[in-house]
């Protein structure tokens, strides 16, 4: 019981850290938009799709799911999500270190993350690691606590 | 915005979050010093907030978008009470983790809102 409730606290760590990149980036590209979407719209209509992908990506990860079905749905769309921004880190970051004239102003991506101490470029990673560990099985801790809520 | 008064709070949030980090990782559940260390953080929120408000009264004007910096400033006073109900309601080392990761984002929320109230370029 003790390490369960350990594991727990580590996946809510991962969790506190993506709502933080979920705020930061959705109110970030928010204000882009708001205020300069004309200057380069590429670069912040990405900005803006990253945010929206953050903040799937964090419910995915809270939404403990009641049944086993939503737990597995849950835990697909929270691949899914952490894939994607895994992908988008590498390939923006890649080409804006390859041609910076495609993305003039910076986006959350940009050079691997940099405007955001490259918690992008880590984060994904941690979660796969996180995600790995924890496959929705009925001995899986969350699991475990959704049949006894529902019992 | 008064810049001393910032980098003071930068340097103070900075030191609370690695504080927590530190206490947390040691297998430390939330205590009176990680806690305090939040607290302290807060409470200079506030006094930034008051400060942010009074300045332009005073011709201290920011040179950035308004609308952003209240925005992070904001954000940035609602985090410690949302970190310090977890640590009081899930009473583990990772807790105090977390008051930590909250007290190093406050830092950085800061530092943006001084690049927003102080050195604008365009």
């Amino acid at each position: 019981m003790a390490n369960s409730a350990r594991v727990t606290g580590i996946g809510r760590v991962l969790i506190v850290v993506y709502g933080f990149l979920a705020l930061a980036a959705t109110g970030r590209s928010a204000v882009q938009i708001l205020t300069k979407f004309d200057e380069a719209p590429l670069a912040y209509s990405l900005s803006a799709l990253a945010a929206v992908v953050y903040i799937v990506a964090t419910v995915a990860l809270v939404a403990p799911g009641r049944s086993a079905a939503s737990h597995t749905a849950w835990y697909r769309v929270a691949w899914g999500t952490i894939t994607f921004e895994l992908l988008g880190v590498i390939v923006i970051g890649v080409l804006s270190l390859a041609d910076p004239e495609l993305f003039p102003h910076d986006t959350v991506w940009s050079v691997f993350g940099r405007g955001y101490v490259f918690v992008p470029l880590i984060l994904p990673v941690l979660g796969m690691v996180w995600l790995a560990k924890h496959r929705p099985r009925s001995t899986s801790p969350a699991a475990a606590s959704a049949a006894q809520r529902t019992a | 915005m008064i810049e001393w008064f910032t980098t003071a709070q930068i340097a103070i949030a900075v030191a609370a979050g690695l504080l927590c980090l530190v206490l947390g990782f040691a297998g430390r559940k939330p205590n009176d010093l990680s806690m305090g260390a939040a607290a302290l953080v807060e409470v200079l929120l506030v006094a930034q907030l008051v400060t942010a408000i009074v300045a332009p009264i005073f011709g201290n004007l920011p040179t950035g978008n308004v609308a952003e910096f209240y925005a992070y400033l904001i954000s940035a006073v609602i985090v410690p009470p949302l970190a310090a109900f977890w640590a009081l309601v899930e009473r583990t080392r990772w807790s105090t983790v977390i008051l930590g990761v909250a007290c190093l984002a406050i830092a950085v929320m800061l530092y943006r809102m001084h690049i927003i109230w102080n050195v604008q370029l365009t």
